[in-house]
């Protein structure tokens, strides 16, 4: 086959020794700040852009899938190992796994997370190698009317499917588009929202925007709420599993994947759903329902493996395209697009050896991944005991040492902490920072889609419907329709499995966040 | 938690520091429709749709989104503050620390030209472990210049890109 030929050329690139040292770093470095508490894999992402700043694409590329999937991996180890969940992605591991880490059994929890993440990233890498090419022959087709639809149906899906409120998710989408907006227009050549300050002509480098948002406020707002005291730390020694784990283990890692990858392929908001319907389906389907809730491994091979699973999905409209769907998917796209390497669906003919390169990278960072932290484990414990000042001042530290190597310029670092005040009060506020982040990057480019558009129909709005552009709409109208259908149209009659794993995310919410007052579906300001 | 005392001080006030957040975006809005009256529509313009269509929907969206949080907040809705490892929200937030390292990352950005990078990042290092209440001092100087010296060692040796090195040059 075509694809595997090309998959076997870029092989053949990612296996040179040098190519091969960096992915090694990647994947090292990947894991220990992913492993650090507080940095979850997107502000991983952002704060280790700048290592590959001086290489050239190809190396910068496949350093960067080392940290994509290390920084992945090592959130989940943080959760299994503290005794308080992180970031969305990882909440089930941490219900589970740090049950079955205080039961003296973190060995065998991490053992299974990284078994699983590695079944589920290599499966989950393969289909990507299988889809593409096939998605890139649709989409070359597809013109600037359709594009325009995609994007908006990625801002309308990451603002409203996820998070306990949609108005505060549509704050955060105007904020970023807000921000998009920034700098000479393309297509006129006139400035808007400079305020006639030379340096925001160009408008607001990506990174200078992600690292604020992410590295910035992340750390301000932990440090104005910083747990004084320190939490304890599983102490754990080389991960393993025995017999009767693998025979639990190894069909929720096939099922993980089976549910993790379509969802990381179309924008649904991140791995938290597809966690949870994992969680939800191994819980019922297990022999050992009564350990759920205390422990059980299924319950935390089933969501790392979906994990892993929607991280290696995200690749296929972020590589077919342009169309970033998590965070951590748009700083990959950061990291392209500074190197003038657009993704998107020509791609694939343009720089066929990065793609593949890149594609084959992912299946060897998988297995470094694996054989590193099998054996490494009880060193992944020590960081975590990192001191927390130590910690938070690295953290800024190095968002602005990141941040002034981009332009070398004192006026970024001032954005810098403008930027991380934005991300404080978004945190205070429950503002979720992924729409921002999707409309600073898709923002420029729809607009420029939807200006060339109706270039084409001389004004008139049919230009933007096409039989393509119909059905994405019609998903668009489900979507923001959707509470209303659940509502009238499937009164009682909601896949079970589906509506038990909302209502765990809901009551993982009331039972993190201090404030929620009341369920979503009392608040009908919410539903506007 | 769920029980809705809305009749203490503190969760007024929180209630209505909410409102600020409606506000802002009030106020974004407004200057992006004011920015954009200010452009010109059809200066080399190819098509129908000029530089201000786009910033006078994100302005709308922004004001429609402004009310409906007002009316939200008003209604007794609060956004839900995000957790992490470290977080601890039982308390409120601890201003002095946020200033102070406030203080460290801008004392870096008006240094950093002036004296360098192994400088200003250990000011930078040593006042943010500071206000997040290390008082190793000694500890914490070697630590700050270990990194900013290292780091720029990596920078500027290890990945091709500038630094400022500033009053340590010949030095380093």
């Amino acid at each position: 086959m075509d694809a595997f030929g090309s998959l076997l050329d870029g092989f053949a690139t990612a296996l040179t020794p040098t190519h091969l040292l960096y992915a090694f770093i990647g994947v090292l470095l990947g894991t220990a700040v992913g492993v650090l508490p507080g940095i979850g894999p997107a502000m991983a992402l952002a704060l280790l852009l700048p290592l590959t700043y001086g290489l050239d694409v190809t190396a910068a590329i496949i350093m960067f899938a080392g940290l994509y999937y290390g920084s992945m991996y090592g959130g989940s180890t943080t959760s299994i190992l503290l005794n308080t969940p992180g970031e969305t992605g990882s909440i089930v591991t941490a219900i589970e796994g740090n049950r079955m880490a205080r039961k003296g059994r973190a060995a065998q929890a991490l053992a299974t997370a990284a078994i699983g993440s590695f079944v589920a990233g290599t499966i989950g890498t393969l289909l990507v190698v299988l889809l593409a090419p096939a998605i890139v022959e649709i989409a070359v087709q597809i013109g600037a009317p359709d594009y325009f639809a995609i994007m908006v149906l990625a801002f309308i899906a990451v603002t409203f499917v996820l998070g306990s409120s949609r108005i505060r998710g549509l704050a955060s989408l105007g904020i970023g588009l807000t921000i998009g907006l920034i700098g000479i227009d393309r297509t006129s050549g006139q400035q808007r929202l400079t305020f006639d300050i030379p340096q925001l002509a160009d408008g607001i480098d990506i990174v200078v925007i992600a690292v604020g948002l992410f590295a910035v406020g992340e750390a301000l707002w932990v440090a104005a709420h910083l747990r004084r005291r320190s939490l304890e730390v599983i102490p754990v020694g080389a991960a393993r599993m025995g017999r009767e784990d693998w025979r639990r283990s190894w069909k929720p890692w096939f099922r993980g994947t089976a549910i993790g990858f379509p969802f990381g392929a179309i924008p649904s908001g991140g791995a938290e759903i597809p966690t949870f319907l994992s969680y939800v389906t191994e819980k019922r389907l297990s022999k050992h329902r009564e350990e759920f809730g205390q422990g059980a491994i299924e319950g935390v091979a089933g969501p790392e493996a979906t994990n892993n699973a929607s991280a290696a999905g995200g690749f296929v409209p972020l590589l077919t395209l342009g169309l970033p769907v998590t965070a951590t998917a748009a700083i990959l796209l950061v990291a392209f697009q500074r190197y003038d390497i657009q993704p998107g669906p020509l791609l694939l003919e343009d720089e066929p050896e990065v793609v593949w390169a890149l594609l084959a990278s992912l299946f060897i960072g998988n297995t470094m991944l694996l054989v590193l932290n099998l054996p490494l484990a009880p060193l992944w414990a020590q960081v975590l005991r990192i001191p927390r000042p130590y910690l938070y001042a690295g953290i800024l530290f190095f968002a602005s040492l990141g941040a002034y190597a981009v332009n070398a310029s004192t006026f970024d670092l001032i954005l810098l902490l403008c930027l991380g005040g934005l991300g404080f009060v978004m945190r205070r506020y429950g503002l979720p920072v992924l729409p921002a982040i999707i409309a600073v990057i898709l923002g420029p480019a729809a607009e420029e889609k939807l200006r060339q558009a109706l270039q084409i129909s001389d004004g008139a709005l049919s230009g933007l419907i096409t039989p393509f552009s119909i059905v994405v709409y019609a998903i668009l109208t489900v979507v923001l329709l959707w509470p209303l259908i659940r509502r009238f149209v499937l009164p009682r009659r909601e896949v079970p499995v589906l509506s038990e794993a909302v209502h765990a995310v809901e009551a993982v919410h009331e039972h993190h966040g201090l404030e929620v007052l009341d369920r979503p579906e009392e608040r009908p300001a919410d539903r506007t | 938690m769920s029980s809705g005392t809305g009749t203490t001080p503190t969760r007024r006030w929180e209630g209505r520091s909410e409102l600020g957040v409606a506000l802002g975006l009030a106020v974004v809005a407004v200057v992006v429709i004011v920015d954009t009256l200010g452009l010109e529509e059809r200066v080399g313009v190819r098509g129908p749709i000029g530089p201000r269509t786009v910033p006078f929907v994100v302005a709308g969206l922004l004001l429609v989104v402004a009310v409906l949080i007002a009316r939200d907040v008003l209604r007794g809705g609060r956004g839900e503050p995000e957790g992490g490892e470290d977080v601890d929200l039982t308390g409120g937030s601890d201003w002095v620390t946020i200033g102070l390292l406030a203080a460290a990352f801008l004392a870096n950005a008006l240094l950093i030209e002036r004296v360098g990078w192994p400088v200003s990042g250990a000011v930078l290092f040593w006042g943010a472990a500071f206000a997040l209440g290390s008082r190793h001092h000694v500890r914490n100087v070697v630590i700050a210049f270990a990194l900013s010296v290292g780091s720029w060692y990596l920078f500027v040796l290890g990945l091709g890109v500038s630094v400022p090195v500033g009053i340590l040059d010949g030095i380093l």
